[in-house]
């Protein structure tokens, strides 16, 4: 089973065509990714579909960063 | 120009296939059609968009914006045109769809019954509605111009084109990229039209279906893809030195007011269409050597358009070459009128008549006129009439000539 990192840093990559080195920590999605507002919904929920979770709307605003993606994962699931 | 169909995924691929006399129609193979009274269609194949769009791109489309996009990118490449800052606002789009995002909108439904609308995609909306292929390609090209969809059925690519041309006469804009882009073989598309027993039911011979004016016709082949064209107002195309194929000359449209899905049997709305485009050409009949019929291959149909013909050429009716692609194409209804008109444009280019094949034994209400069948036939050709009408009793006709 691959880390959560792993797992996050795969698909933020797949979702926003980008390559995986470029996911790194500290990337935003909007500035450094080139994500827009759409696509950050989609991201969301891909991330939602992986972790078998559900993170509400007002959690998903906040999530902007791989990093903070991590961390709510790491939050909310462990 | 450019397209997207079942004969190949550009312009030269098909028109080459379409001139060796070859059908698109195969068994269906994208899911279970075992419970469908049809089972076959003309399919597009081996269609990779990646070439001209980025996977990611790709994948928020539905596939008739994809097959549009494609279309739309060929001819806007084909046409040479360059986009200025000073010329963009002067640039439009007019593409349009039948059906729209069918398989989006059936992918979505799906997904909320099995998992709750939080499943829904962001991109279900600008993936699946109509006018998006104008919308993407302005985005793409810059063209600030009109943007417009049209959406009637299968007059639908026609009616885009003609009320492209109208956009560039009115003075709203001097070019508009044109066209039609189309793709319900999927559960619901197929299920749709076999209810409403518009298909041909022909499953142990697909290629043999689609078989217009035939005496053993049985209803039309369902067929995807995407036909896309710049027109360009003449004297600025001239002075760009562009690559002109054919000049837009005629357009005319009307409406049977009679039936949601068969026209009357003298075809007196086709014979209106063909006769407002033939008088917005300023031609007599005589002047037309060749018709791309819209011939789809429906018993009704293809007797009320032959009926229509009749009444507005006369005794001209018999100098005519009148054909169907359809019998090669299938049916792509919201795409077909942009195909044809590009077929249309070609066999002014080449001066050939394109065939109609599995003409065998033509339907006795239908002799009389050259059908072209089997064989392509190198003709002379001033100018073609381009037929559309679809559901609802939507027609239109366009006419190019030779520039």
């Amino acid at each position: 089973m691959s880390s959560i990192e792993e797992r996050v840093k795969k698909i933020v990559a797949e979702q926003l065509g980008v390559k995986e080195e470029d996911v790194k920590p500290e990337a935003s999605f909007v500035e450094d990714l080139g994500a827009d507002s759409l696509d950050t919904v989609e991201l969301v929920m891909a991330l939602e579909e992986e972790f078998e979770t559900e993170i509400p709307d007002e959690e998903a605003e906040k999530i902007t960063t791989v990093q903070l993606a991590i961390d709510y994962i790491k939050e909310n699931l462990g | 120009m450019g397209m997207v169909s079942p004969l190949g995924n550009t312009v030269d691929e098909t028109w080459s296939a379409v001139l060796a006399g070859t059908s698109g129609a195969a068994p269906i193979e994208s899911f279970d059609v075992s419970a469908f009274s049809t089972r076959f269609a003309a399919t597009v194949k081996d269609f990779d968009p990646t070439p001209y769009m980025p996977a990611k791109e790709a994948r928020k489309m539905d596939v008739f914006l994809q097959f549009g996009m494609v279309a739309g990118i060929q001819a806007i490449e084909d046409s040479g045109l360059e986009v200025s800052e000073e010329d963009a606002p002067r640039m439009g789009a007019c593409i349009g769809s039948g059906m729209g995002g069918i398989a989006a909108i059936e992918e979505n439904t799906k997904l909320i019954a099995e998992k709750g609308p939080r499943r829904v995609s962001p991109f279900f909306v600008p993936g699946a509605i109509i006018n998006m292929v104008a919308g993407n390609l302005s985005i793409k090209y810059g063209l600030k111009g009109p943007n417009l969809s049209t959406t009637t059925a299968c007059t639908t690519g026609t009616h885009a084109i003609g009320l492209g041309l109208r956009t560039i006469q009115y003075g709203d804009a001097d070019v508009m990229v044109c066209g039609g882009a189309e793709m319900v073989t999927t559960p619901v598309g197929l299920g749709g039209f076999c209810a409403a027993r518009a298909l041909s039911t022909r499953n142990d011979d697909p290629v043999a279906a689609s078989r217009p004016w035939d005496r053993d016709r049985d209803g039309f082949v369902l067929g995807e893809g995407a036909g896309v064209l710049v027109l360009e107002e003449y004297e600025r195309a001239k002075a760009r030195g562009a690559k002109i194929y054919a000049e837009l000359t005629g357009f005319g449209m009307s409406g049977d007011a009679h039936h949601m899905t068969s026209p009357p049997e003298d075809g007196a709305g086709a014979a209106l269409s063909m006769r407002n485009a033939l008088g917005d050409a300023r031609l007599a009949p005589g002047n037309v050597q060749y018709i791309n019929a819209h011939g789809t291959s429906t018993p009704l149909g293809d007797k009320a358009e032959i009926a229509a013909v009749r009444s507005v050429f006369g005794a001209e009716a018999g100098e005519l070459a009148v054909s169907s692609t359809k019998s090669m194409t299938g049916h792509l209804l919201g795409a077909a009128g942009a195909i044809e008109a590009i077929f249309s444009v070609l066999a002014l280019r080449d001066q050939v008549a394109p065939p109609t094949i599995n003409l065998e034994n033509v339907d006795e209400s239908c002799g009389g006129i050259n059908l072209v069948p089997a064989e392509p036939q190198k003709l002379t050709i001033d100018s073609v009439l381009s037929n559309s009408f679809g559901f609802g009793g939507t027609n239109g006709s366009l006419v190019f000539g030779r520039v």
